[in-house]
């Protein structure tokens, strides 16, 4: 369905990591600094949890876009899940372009607490990016 | 509870930085209530600032926020902000403390910390959490993240222009309004006080000016020209409309005189909700202003705007309505009566001869009837007598009215007149002659009709006449006379109460109350009041309507003073002031005139007032010295009702057993370091200033710009030891080296191709990784260190250049200067007045710098007893020794009370679990206003209509505040009345608010669990702000998703796990028998293990410690005392010559296999481990160690003074030593004590043995905190030190009698040969031998070097990552015997928060697995960071098949990790379950079926 309150009307799911990604996105909130609708925050306790066929089934239903937000590198709150959820994107990214989607519509990105500057500017590139892409050729006809 | 039997079981805690946080969660976890004080309002202290922190370069505010939230949260600590102790007494266990608590003028316990306050308020001040390089407003919240989540108000004090005006205008409140451009508000702001804008505006004589700050600058702020520009905006775009005040109280209330005395009074009647009518005497409302101030000044209009005003509000006016009896009012009906009859035209008799003549007019009269149209005529020639504004306008209208001469005689210079000096000017511009110091002696007359007036030159003093009024004295000779045909007299005006019945003759009212002696009647002015100005008669108005207030109200009319403490800022601060906002070179604006021609044909308003342009960039001038300009913006902007400007300073007295200070530390002020321009030149900033330009969330946003012109710098110098080490400080920081290293670093992050340049005396990289991390910094990121002092940093011409002269550390080269783009000072720590002020106030014993003193074998204890110290206060350190630090006091503390544990905790009591598993899912939403924040981009009503179709939800409803403590009430209500199972709020952040709705649920009596939130703030609302159908979309997303979510979780119980209340201490020596004994004395039994046959391990081999001064028993009387202690204390089994063989189970719950001497095994049970079997010192064959006897290391060397000491015969003190630094593994990697030690061992033997020469080969001499005392006691008794570096290592000759050491001198640049009688070797601490084993045996890490790694460098200091297993002591890394103690005391206190417990609670969002779906393939145990999973082979898994994988709750952290791991799908993380997690996001596409 596409929104009649976002003519672009895209879908981009933010799977965010309880302690940096999300919080950053908080602030981003705090600091008034606006990035494009598209993104759906869900919370989860760490990257690490992110699970890849969640994700496909995300693409499946009709998500234009997948991003998953951890902790800097070396700063996981459990140590290494951050590492991990980035091995499982691109992971994810060869199984797309198998079935053919484009891989850059799945994304791993790190952030800190401290940075909801960043937070704002992930999200514009990463809307950006899928701007370019389009709309996911498995969304299903409004209806 | 009997106060002297019982100690009492609260804590104070000093100080809210991490140290203070620590302390207080460690207590509160052990069961005691805690009063964490800070100083700030928020939490957090100098850790919060942080970008990174080193070595790991972990976000700060990553590590430093969910403790944040955890002490904001936590049930048994009171966090009380802005506070300071002012008063200890009473004795250990029961002390009463007095807290002084200062307002923040916003109540954090109803601010939900949406920041509308901060949005409005029109003032700036410079933001001090980001050092000074950004503004903040006046009403702020310390930082995004802070602890409380709630804003608050910096005022200095009431500004001085509002304390001089008598009606209180909040001149700087409108001023800051006007400086922003926001001239309706700042209209808003005058009438708050002032019922007369217009007219104040035109003719006060604005006292405020007078006293205004700006004026020790240059001139004053034109605060009348700005409040009539505001009116005049008002007048020109259209004023709001005011409407009628609604009656809210029965009483009405007559006022008689409609003056601005009575009509004020009638304004604020009338707005408290009372009835009132006015009575006045003439035809017009308005009194003086309306008929003594002329047109050309005061134009008709712009008074009966402000009059009409008035009586929108309902007042009744009857004019022509003179009262002589007001008593009768009082029996007509009115409640009370208020007479303001004021100043009237009856005018005292000038004195003079010939006054009765023909043409002399008083001005009061002659101004009384030009404005009010009456007819009237003056003669060609008019002389106008006076010294006040009064005569300037009777002059100036006899000008209008077409007197051709006018002469002006002022008994006073003009400069005395109440009047702007451009006014006076004007005046004269308009042909008027002035004779100042004149008075009129005589009036001449010719047939009663006046014919001249004689004058005289006034004197100096002043005499009484006749009639006793006094009156200039008049110079003899000095008499001469102006022929004229009309005299216009201002002698003075006086309360005309001739229409009063004469039985009111003695009517007066109270100075203050303004009562009369008739119960009801008022009186302003009356007989004894003369003359006033009009803002003096506005606020008499106030007093005597709040007067009559409080009488309707039946309360006391006497009211005890508001104290408003005056922001009184000395010249100096106000010229800084004004050039740090670069204020300084505004000069003052001054309102256009009319031209002359137009002036004095007509009445035109002669001031034309000031433009728009003009008046902001006058307001723009204001110092803003109040600070707040409580211009009430917030007030109304604010809908949760938080604000309060009425807060005042209160003091509180508490009860607690002890006292822990962790007041942390301030940074060296740089500005006092002339030499290196900090203060003058903008690009030379402080290292903490770099630290907030660094970090993302900073003034900048992570982006590094020099201050003077935002460019990126490229050359960038850091000066270290600034503020330490230097003739002020004589200690190391300990801290300075690693922050600039990794300053350094996260520049070159940001910008590889800067270069940087770090200046320094000795790189004191002392700590574990310490000396790793500043390898890689150097050979990595190419950061370049030099060794050297700095003598001068200066600016050149352009302002793009510092020079940096420096001078070679080794004294070989010639001084240098080079050129950076940006200057970092490393600032050292200081204690700042406050920390010695409390220390005073506690009496607690500090050192010449401030810091609290501590003696080694008790580090962590004041001098008095009961008071405990961390952090910084102590000696300077960084965040884990802190940390160590706190933890090892809190345990302390609760040694102290361990009777009174649990005696003061709170618990909260909630109803009965209800359980809804089984239930359809009845989903109530609340959709969150947050004032405007949400509602004003989002569609609330929409969105909570829109919530109520969704499948699931039976109930939905729209909250202003969800937070707020009425809304969470009718959360539960709701949940009750309509029967809902699963709750969905869309308001703010899970992160902050997720607990407080939790706690809806459990007290609605449902689990906690069933709660999912949507976004709609921080996610939506604020970023997608001008966008509302956008936001009202996304919203609609977001709360369908948490819909979702909802209506799939499930309840999560969490199970209790017994506690077993005993530990297992590994390690004999002062680490391990200070935990031993810390535990023991709470009554913990504890089994002690060690290795050797007897306790002490290396403190055996000690005779001194490394203090500065050595009055001290020596070490081995401390240790006798403890192991005396050990043996005989019932709690503890002592286990000598025995090892551990093995440890198995969780915390809580440990088994462990102690193997004794004899091969016996014995199994003990225990619910914690501590980890203390220390180091032991290298012996390697390095320098000749081993083959020549003349080759001690520093131990050896110490028994060898022991013996000197001790007198011995055989043992001839030696007569030249040579120490050599840095021996075997030291050379890779800094093992933090040597320098220290080997300092001591030096000075020991000086004492011994004066004439000894020492001299000490060192690299760098890492003598950290107070250490460098030692390091400068040496040099000043004469101990040598050389440097040496890796390209020529010293080199021991032994083919002698003696050894000879070769070292090459840098500054000779040249190999010298030493004669040595010994040679001593600083053989670092390395890992106890079995240490990798027992690391094994326990299933924790130990790092490259052998070392136990902790389980967070910077925040978990004494504990593993595994729960339940603790280290203490030189097992963590070497330390000195003061830390050892305090690092065992820590892990004692860690370990207590879990055995004060009888059970712990285990299970919740953790992983399970399904064991019939589990392959056992191991991939959850592998991938597990924390080796949690473990395949049983009792288990059985898939196709019956034994072996399966199982994550005991205890143990599970709760990450998921291994969810997406496992190919069988066989785990799930609780709470955030696959179907959980995937209904989330499918009901974002709520097209698909599967969704509903």
């Amino acid at each position: 369905m596409v929104s009649e309150a976002d003519p672009a009307g895209l879908r981009i799911v933010v799977y965010s990591c309880h302690y940096c990604a999300y919080a950053a996105a908080d602030l981003a909130g705090v600091l008034r600094l606006p990035y494009p609708a598209a993104l759906r925050i869900i919370e989860i306790p760490c990257s690490g949890r992110f699970d890849l066929l969640e994700a496909l089934h995300a693409f499946e239903h009709g998500a234009d876009g997948v991003m998953v937000a951890g902790c800097l590198e070396g700063d996981c709150h459990f140590q290494a899940g951050n590492l991990i959820a980035r091995r499982r994107v691109t992971q994810a990214r060869r199984l797309l372009a198998e079935i053919g989607l484009e891989p850059e519509r799945i994304e791993m990105t790190n952030v800190s607490s401290a940075m909801g500057q960043r937070f704002a500017q992930v999200a514009n590139q990463m809307v950006e990016r899928i701007q370019v892409l389009g709309p996911s050729p498995l969304r299903r006809p409004p209806g | 509870m009997s106060s002297t039997s019982l100690p009492v079981g609260a804590v104070l805690v000093v100080g809210g930085g991490i140290a203070g946080m620590q302390a207080s969660l460690d207590l509160a976890e052990q069961g005691f209530r805690v009063v964490l004080v800070e100083s700030q309002s928020a939490i957090g202290g100098h850790m919060a600032q942080l970008d990174k922190t080193f070595p790991t370069n972990d976000c700060a505010m990553c590590t430093i926020s969910p403790k944040l939230v955890e002490t904001g949260r936590h049930l048994n600590i009171d966090v009380y902000t802005d506070t300071e102790v002012v008063r200890l007494e009473g004795q250990p266990g029961d002390f009463v403390v007095s807290l002084r608590r200062k307002p923040r003028f916003i109540d954090p316990a109803r601010c939900v910390g949406c920041g509308d306050c901060a949005q409005v308020c029109p003032v700036s001040l410079p933001d001090l959490f980001n050092e000074g390089l950004s503004d903040r407003r006046a009403a702020h919240k310390l930082y995004p993240q802070a602890v409380p989540n709630a804003f608050a108000i910096d005022k200095r004090g009431t500004a001085p222009c509002r304390d001089a005006c008598p009606a209180g205008q909040r001149a700087q409140g409108y001023i800051a309004l006007i400086g922003e451009g926001r001239y309706r508000e700042a209209l808003r702001v005058i009438k708050e006080d002032n019922p007369f804008p217009s007219v104040c505006g035109r003719t006060c004589h604005h006292p405020c000016e007078g006293h205004c700050t700006r004026a020790l600058v240059d001139e004053p702020v034109a605060i009348m020209s700005l409040k009539r520009f505001v009116v005049d905006y008002a007048l020109a775009y259209g004023r709001e409309r005011v409407e009628p005040a609604p009656r809210t109280r029965p009483g009405w209330v007559a006022v008689v005189g409609a003056g601005p005395a009575g009509l004020t009074a009638a304004h604020d009647l009338a707005k408290l909700g009372y009835g009132v009518t006015v009575y006045e005497a003439l035809p017009v409302a308005g009194g003086m202003m309306r008929v003594g101030i002329p047109a050309h000044r005061l134009p008709k209009g712009v008074l009966q705007q402000d009059v009409d005003d008035i009586l929108a509000l309902g007042v009744v006016l009857k004019t022509n309505t003179p009262i002589a009896d007001p008593v009768t009012l009082l029996g007509q009906g009115y409640d009370a009566v208020c007479l303001a009859t004021g100043v009237a035209s009856r005018e005292r008799a000038l004195g003079l001869d010939g006054e009765d003549s023909q043409g002399v007019l008083s001005a009061a009269t002659f101004l009384r009837k030009v404005n009010l149209g009456e007819p009237i005529s003056i003669g060609r020639r008019v002389a106008v007598l006076g010294g006040g504004i009064t005569a300037l306008d009777a002059a100036a209208v006899a000008r209008r009215l077409g007197a051709e001469e006018i002469h002006l005689v002022l008994d006073r210079p003009r400069g005395e007149l109440p009047a702007y000096h451009w006014e006076v000017a004007a005046v004269e511009a308009e042909g008027i002659r002035l004779y100042e110091h004149t008075t009129a002696t005589r009036i001449l007359a010719d047939d009663g009709r006046v014919v001249g007036v004689e004058l005289a030159r006034a004197g100096k003093g002043m005499t009484n006449d006749a009639a006793g009024r006094r009156r200039p004295e008049v110079e003899q000779g000095t008499a001469f006379t102006l022929e004229v045909d009309t005299v216009i007299a201002t002698a003075g005006q006086q309360s005309d109460l001739v229409f009063l019945d004469p039985r009111f003759d003695d009517l007066e009212g109270d100075p203050r109350t303004l009562a009369s002696r008739i119960p009801g009647l008022f009186v302003v002015g009356g007989r004894k009041t003369g003359a006033a100005y009009i803002v003096e008669a506005v606020a008499l108005g106030h007093r005597v309507a709040a007067s009559i207030d409080r009488y309707l109200c039946g309360q006391p009319l006497q009211t005890a003073p508001e104290p408003r403490p005056v922001a009184k800022i000395p010249r100096a601060e106000a010229v800084q002031l004004a050039a740090a906002a670069d204020k300084s070179h505004m000069p003052r604006h001054e309102p256009a005139l009319l031209p002359m021609a137009e002036r004095v044909t007509s009445f035109r308003e002669v001031v034309l007032g000031l433009t728009e342009r003009q008046a902001r960039s006058e307001a723009q001038r204001c110092l803003a010295c109040g600070q707040c300009a409580e211009c009430l913006a917030c007030n109304y902007a604010c809908g949760a009702g938080a604000i309060d400007h009425s807060m005042a300073e209160r003091d509180e007295q508490l009860r607690v057993g002890a006292v822990i200070l962790a007041p942390g530390y301030r940074t060296y002020a740089a500005e006092e370091a002339q030499e290196f321009g900090f203060g003058r030149y903008p690009d030379v900033i402080t290292s903490l200033q770099l630290e907030r330009l660094l970090t993302a969330s900073g003034p900048t946003a992570g982006q590094v710009r020099r201050p003077s012109d935002g460019a990126t710098p490229r050359r960038v110098a850091f000066l270290q030891c600034i503020g330490s080490r230097d003739q002020h400080h004589d200690y190391c920081s300990a801290v300075c080296c690693m922050v600039a290293t990794k300053q350094a670093i996260l520049l070159k992050e940001h910008h590889p191709e800067t270069e940087v340049h770090i200046f320094y005396m000795d790189v004191r990289a002392f700590s574990k990784g310490y000396s790793a991390y500043f390898q890689r910094a150097q050979k990595e990121h190419g950061i370049r260190y030099r060794r050297c002092r700095i003598s001068a940093v200066w600016q050149d011409s352009s302002g793009q250049a510092l020079t940096v002269r420096s001078a070679d550390g080794d004294g070989g080269d010639p001084p240098a200067e080079e050129i950076f783009d940006l200057v970092v000072l490393s600032v050292g720590m200081e204690m700042p007045e406050t920390t010695k002020e409390l220390a005073r106030t506690l009496g607690v014993e500090v050192n010449s710098d401030g810091f609290c003193q501590t003696e080694p074998y008790t580090p962590l204890e004041t001098s008095r007893a009961g008071i405990f110290a961390a952090g910084p206060f102590r000696q300077p350190k960084d965040i884990p020794e802190s940390i160590v630090d706190a933890s090892g006091a809190a345990g302390l503390a609760a040694g102290l009370l361990s009777t009174a544990r649990g005696t003061l905790t709170r618990t909260a009591s909630y109803p009965e679990e209800r359980d809804a598993s089984a239930e359809p899912s009845r989903i109530g939403v609340f959709v969150c206003h947050c004032g405007s924040n949400i509602a004003a981009s989002v569609d609330v009503e929409a969105l909570a209509r829109q919530a109520a179709a969704l499948p699931g939800v039976a109930y939905a409803d729209h909250l202003l505040y969800a937070c707020s403590q009425d809304s969470t009430t009718t959360i539960r209500q709701r949940i009750q009345e309509h029967g809902l199972n699963r709750l969905v709020v869309a308001s703010c952040t899970p992160l902050t608010h997720g607990p407080l709705f939790a706690d809806c649920l459990r007290q609605a009596g449902l689990n906690p669990h069933l709660l999912a939130m949507a976004n709609i703030r921080n996610h939506c609302a604020w970023v997608h702000a001008d966008q509302p159908a956008v936001a009202t979309g996304k919203a609609m997303d977001l709360v369908r998703m948490a819909v979702g979510r909802a209506a799939c979780l499930e309840p999560l119980a969490r199970q209790p796990m017994a506690v077993r209340q005993s530990a297992l201490v590994i390690g004999g020596g002062p680490a391990g028998l200070t935990a031993a004994l810390a535990l023991a004395d709470q009554g913990f039994p504890v089994h002690l293990v060690e290795r050797e046959s007897s306790l002490g391990g290396n403190l055996r081999l000690r005779h001194w410690v490394e203090a500065q001064s050595n009055e001290h028993a020596g070490p081995q009387a401390f240790l006798a005392g403890l192991v005396e202690r050990v043996n005989t204390h019932p709690e503890i089994s002592l286990h000598l010559a025995s090892q551990l063989k093995r440890t198995v189970g969780f915390v809580g719950n440990f088994t462990s296999t102690i193997e004794c001497q004899d091969r016996t095994t014995l199994d003990v049970q225990h619910g914690v481990t501590i980890v203390a079997c220390g180091g032991r010192e290298y012996r390697g064959p390095e320098y000749g160690f081993g083959a020549d006897p003349h080759v001690l290391t520093q131990q050896q060397f110490e028994e060898l003074l022991a013996q000197i000491a001790a007198g011995s015969e055989t043992v001839a003190p030696p007569r030249r030593i040579v120490m050599i630094q840095c021996v075997g593994p030291a050379a890779r990697t800094c093992t933090r004590i040597c320098c220290t030690v080997a300092l001591k061992n030096a000075l020991v033997l000086k004492r011994l043995a004066p004439e000894v020469q020492i001299a000490i080969l060192f690299r760098d001499l890492r003598a950290y905190g107070f250490g460098e005392r030692l390091y400068q006691q040496a040099l000043s008794q004469g101990v040598v030190f050389l440097r040496f570096d890796d390209q020529y290592l010293p080199e021991v000759d032994s083919s002698g009698s003696r050894p000879v050491v070769r070292v090459f001198d840098q500054t000779v640049n040249r190999w010298l040969a030493l004669d040595a009688d010994l040679v001593v070797l600083s053989m670092p601490m390395v890992p106890a031998e079995a240490s990798r084993e027992l690391a094994t045996r326990l299933k924790v890490p130990v790092d490259l070097d052998g070392w136990f790694l902790e389980a967070h460098v910077k925040l978990r200091p004494v504990e593993f990552a595994s729960e339940g297993m603790f280290v203490a002591g030189a097992a963590h890394y070497p330390k000195l015997l003061d830390e050892t103690i305090a690092h065992a005391q820590a892990a004692a206190s860690r370990a207590a928060t879990i055995l004060s417990r009888d059970s712990l609670m285990v299970g919740g969002a953790v992983a399970e697995v399904d064991t019939e779906s589990c392959v056992g393939c191991l991939t959850c145990v592998r991938i597990c960071p924390f080796g949690v999973p473990t395949i049983r082979p009792e288990l059985v898994g898939r196709s019956g098949l034994p072996g399966a994988a199982s994550i005991p709750a205890a143990l599970c952290r709760g990450c998921g990790i291994c969810v997406g791991e496992c190919p069988a799908g066989a785990i799930e993380l609780r709470h955030y379950t696959r179907r959980q997690v995937e209904q989330e996001t499918l009901a974002l596409f709520p097209t698909h079926p599967e969704v509903w």
